[in-house]
């Protein structure tokens, strides 16, 4: 695959030179018979203003055949609830914005071509018109003036973290190069911590106040599991340099910084088990698992096992040398499952006391 | 309120054309001279450009092969990529070291450095700038930061590796990741360098354009390139001081023990001792600077663009005074957007809601400007020379960059691209190509007033173009999908992620088309060096032109012009203009110089 695209590549390029050349001494001829030098003649406008208008559909087809090709591996549905109003908002940006490229373009290269020059011909004195100057200012005007107004309610709700609905609490603790997930227990808060506490010989590892009354039920796990339809506070912290906690899935991310708490806040709307059932997911993991078996033939001996779609917390601030590999699982479940689930995980007090 | 060319600057002219026996030394080396200094800023950028995408081709391959191994890893990154295959420490630093050349040391020195120093007098009619000396220290300042930043690849530890906006912590802590040792000192040492380099020189460009203009040239009879650098020059004074101290204080962090930008940090077994600072201050300040940069960055090239598209449509450009507005917009604009890139960074998110209000206003005049230029081909009679196509080119690159801004841009659909290749995409397209385009429809635009009346291949610079042009949309444009995909940037592979499996075509052939359009750009090299030494000499005023370089003769005098200097009489777009009875104001020319005084009954542009 790597030989054959190298050699794509080499032969390319032999391509582009020998064409070069040719064009090169095409154009030796044509300068004889037109003395202007390094000038454009009316040949050069021509062919480059036929050119640019090729350019034109070059453009066009690239943007089709993208979609066509590509248009498949961007984030599915999103799982939470905030997430259709962000889809929906993006959508009209995208409607809005390849409307305007289209149309620009357009004009750009048709007139690029339209107009190349000729010998004699005369071109247009025409420096302003305060109308169509008014016209594409008040245009622009308006339609940013709509997705501002949208995005900034969208916005203000997003951001809006706040205790209604009895949100279940979560801490997202970020490290070189791991996550951690740390829940509130029985009581739902969280007891304090800090790094100054951290103590690895007797597995605080998260710097948490042992004399806080409220840690001693939290549960420290690395894997996160959420309940569907509930919402969750999520607050970051982070140990060592900056990270980000994004989860595409969730339209979802907030930076996790040294020094204070961040908070992002989401209602889980699809739980995994659904998610997998969507034929989308079941088209791409199809997809995905045939990439791999193709490897496993070919001898490969990673990234060859069958894949099965989960959703999952990436890191997303350049972090050091294993920033491409800092992950953790998120888990949507029932309220059932996940109430059995944390049945089973071991409290921070219970950890301590093993330790004594 | 145009000011006159003092008659002292005359007799100085006389002075040097006659008296001083130049050596080699003081016309090649320490030249005073901004015509020299120039040549010496587009020759120093071009070779960081050439380090700048070598790095990008081998960061690209391994995105596209990730793990494989590769004999140029061998041989370039020897005891970093062993066997050949490349370590992720190496790549981060690639990323970084590339940003920042690209930026700093290609855009705004190899950009604004070369065509500020060319045209600022030229243009004007002035016999240089205001200050030779300075300006040279200015251009030295440049070279030594260039060295310095070079120097920085080969220390032990590695180059600087924590992404060209040196976020703290990461930055701030040798023990966090290599590159922040003596790599990162060094890349501090160099940037710090070359933040006084262009002080000087910006300082220099505002003081010339406000005092040096020659008689009849008022703000408003100025090319819009000049306005342009200018306009630049102010942003770089205002912004380049806030990054020097966002530099010195995190030297200080890094080297004293203060706690401006860190606190409560827990590494490697052990708890710090910083406590109180915020990596978010740090931040604030960083894109205080690093916004308005990228308008540094941009700006010129626009101005180039909207001079050369003038020329070479035959035409006025349309709506001048718009273009000196949205300039102005788009400068003051840029200085209160910085929080953009912030908005999930955990900033109080009504600061955000401002910030989104203040960077949807900024698409506004630089919706202006696409639309002008659209329009100032509208019934031209285009002369297609290389520099006309890349103008062009530039106008699209910047659409359709410039677009993709509108949703990152906007807070909410901020969220979930911020940091992913769909950014990379948008700014390489909106800054990184279309500034390079600038670049290049300057060269091949100036390049007879450089050296010496001597021109570049035409058809070489058609075939650079045409596969640049492609090649760059090849590169960039599928780039958007993998961002929503929601593939991070600075990843080192994406492998660890079954769900970016089926990226890795996108990945291959965008890097087949970053090998083919940077093989591309060996044709440019080729055909500047060539065209210096044996470029076809072309007319005094090759491309017929009405501003004022053009009436410098070829060779290259200090001072300029022989004689006076030329007094101004008209804007400098009169292209095509006719009398009443439709026939050019200058029978058989279809361009009236600035300096040739209104005919009989002739109206002058601005009244
Ligand atoms: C052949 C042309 C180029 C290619 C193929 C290329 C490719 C890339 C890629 C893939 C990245 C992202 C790497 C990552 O995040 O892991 C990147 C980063 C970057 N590039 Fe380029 N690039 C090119 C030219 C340019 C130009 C002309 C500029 C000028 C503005 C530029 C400026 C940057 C910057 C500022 C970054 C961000 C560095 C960072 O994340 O710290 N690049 N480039
Ligand atoms: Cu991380
Ligand atoms: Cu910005």
């Amino acid at each position: 695959m790597t030989a054959l695209l190298t050699i794509s590549v080499l032969v390319l390029v032999a391509i582009a030179i020998w064409q070069m050349t040719k064009i090169f001494e095409l154009s030796q001829l044509h300068a004889k018979k037109s003395d202007r030098g390094e000038v454009a003649t009316d040949e050069d406008n021509k062919n480059n203003g036929i050119l640019m208008f090729a350019f034109l559909v070059f453009i066009y087809v690239l943007t089709i055949f993208s979609f066509w090709k590509y248009g498949k591996f961007i984030l599915p549905e999103a799982a939470s609830a905030h997430g259709d109003t962000y889809d929906t908002l993006l959508l009209w940006s995208f409607v809005v914005i390849f409307v305007t490229q289209t149309i620009t373009q357009f004009l750009l290269h048709y007139f690029a071509y339209k107009y190349r020059g000729k010998e004699g011909k005369k071109a247009l004195f025409y420096a302003d018109n305060d109308r169509l100057e008014f016209i594409w200012t008040i245009i622009p005007v308006i339609v940013l003036a709509g997705l501002i107004l949208w995005g900034l309610f969208t916005w203000t709700d997003i951001m809006d973290v706040n205790e209604e609905d009895d949100p279940l609490i979560v801490e997202l603790y970020a490290q070189q190069y791991n996550w951690t997930a740390r829940y509130g227990g029985e009581d739902n808060v969280l007891g304090g911590a800090n790094v100054r506490m951290i103590d690895i010989n007797r597995a605080n590892v998260l710097g948490l106040d042992e004399s806080d009354p409220n840690a001693t039920d939290d549960v420290i796990v690395k894997e996160l599991h959420l309940p569907v339809g509930r919402k969750v506070n999520f607050k970051m912290r982070a140990q060592d340099v900056l990270h980000s906690a994004y989860m595409p899935h969730f339209r979802a991310q907030m930076n996790c910084v040294p020094g204070m708490i961040t908070e992002f806040s989401f209602t889980p709307t699809i739980t995994t088990a659904e998610m997998r059932l969507k034929p989308e997911i079941i088209d791409k993991v199809a997809r995905t698992n045939a990439l791999r078996a193709e490897r496993a033939a070919a001898g490969e001996t990673e990234n060859i096992d069958p894949w099965e779609f989960d959703f999952i917390l990436l890191c997303n601030k350049i972090c050091g040398r294993s920033h491409y590999n800092m992950q953790m699982k998120i888990i949507v479940e029932t309220q059932e499952e996940y109430e059995a689930w944390i049945a089973e995980q071991q409290t921070f007090g219970q950890t301590m006391a093993m330790n004594e | 309120m145009s000011a006159h060319a003092p008659a002292l600057t005359d007799d100085h002219a006389h002075d040097h054309g006659h008296h001083h026996k130049e050596t080699f030394i003081t016309k090649y080396i320490f030249s005073q001279d901004h015509k020299m200094i120039s040549k010496q800023y587009l020759i120093t950028g071009l070779i960081m450009g050439f380090i700048g995408i070598a790095m990008s081709l081998l960061f690209r391959m391994q995105l596209a092969w990730p793990g494989e191994s590769f004999p140029v890893f061998e041989a370039v990154l020897g005891k970093w990529a062993p066997d050949g295959v490349m370590d992720a420490d190496i790549y981060l630093a690639l990323v970084t070291i590339h940003g920042t050349i690209m930026v700093f040391f290609v855009l705004t020195a190899g950009l604004s450095g070369t065509f500020s120093n060319l045209l600022i007098p030229l243009q004007i009619g002035a016999r240089d700038m205001a200050s030779g000396f300075l300006n040279m220290i200015s251009y030295w300042l440049f070279f030594i930061s260039s060295v310095v930043m070079v120097i920085s690849l080969f220390v032990e530890a590695g180059p600087a590796a924590a992404g060209w906006t040196i976020y703290p912590p990461l930055s701030a802590l040798p023990m966090a990741q290599p590159g922040s040792g003596m790599g990162m000192t060094l890349w501090l040492v160099s940037m710090t360098i070359f933040i006084a380099s262009s002080l000087l020189g910006s300082l220099n460009y505002i003081v010339t354009v406000l005092n040096l203009r020659t008689k009849g040239m008022s703000m408003t009879r100025l090319p819009l390139t000049i306005w342009a650098f200018f306009v630049t020059a102010v942003i770089g004074v205002i912004s380049f001081p806030v990054l020097l101290s966002a530099g010195l204080l995190l030297l200080m962090d890094r080297s004293f023990g203060t706690s401006f930008f860190l606190s409560d940090i827990f590494i490697q077994g052990e708890v710090l001792h910083y406590q109180g600072g915020s990596p978010v201050l740090y931040e604030h300040l960083f894109w205080f600077l690093g916004h308005p940069e990228v308008y540094i960055v941009i700006l010129p090239a626009m101005g180039i663009v909207s001079e050369v598209m003038a020329v070479g449509a035959r035409k006025p450009i349309f709506g001048y005074r718009a273009m000196i507005a949205s300039i102005l917009a788009i400068a003051f604009l840029s200085t209160i957007v910085w929080g953009h890139h912030m908005f999930i960074s955990g900033m109080n998110p009504f600061l955000g809601s401002v910030f989104t209000f203040t960077t949807l206003l900024i698409a506004i005049p630089s919706g202006v400007k696409a639309f002008n230029w659209i329009t100032t081909l509208w019934k031209g009679n285009l002369q297609l020379n290389a520099g006309m196509l890349f103008s062009i080119g530039m106008v699209s690159t910047f659409i359709t960059g410039g677009l993709t801004g509108i949703i990152l841009g906007d807070s909410t659909l901020d969220i979930n691209v911020h940091d992913t290749y769909f950014v990379v995409a948008h700014f390489h397209l909106v800054m990184g190509i279309s500034a390079l385009y600038g670049l290049f429809a300057g060269v091949y635009h100036w390049f007879p007033k450089m050296f010496q009346g001597r021109m570049m291949n035409k058809n070489l610079g058609y075939v650079h173009f045409w596969i640049t042009a492609v090649g760059s949309y090849g590169i960039f444009f599928p780039m958007h999908f993998v961002g929503m995909a929601g593939v991070p940037r600075r990843y080192y592979q994406n492998t660890a992620f079954p769900m970016f499996d089926e990226l890795v075509d996108i990945q291959e052939l965008m890097t087949v088309f970053a090998l083919i359009t940077a093989a591309a750009q060996l044709i440019f090299v080729y055909n500047f060096v060539r065209s210096i030494f044996y470029g076809k000499r072309g007319p005094q005023n090759p491309w017929n032109a009405t501003t004022l370089e053009w009436t410098t003769p070829q060779k290259h005098i200090h001072g300029n012009w022989p004689g006076a200097i030329p007094e101004v009489h008209r804007w400098c777009y009169d292209y095509s203009k006719v009398d009443e009875n439709g026939e050019y104001i200058i029978p058989g020319q279809d361009f009236v110089p600035q300096h040739i005084p209104l005919q009989e009954g002739e109206e002058d542009y601005e009244h």
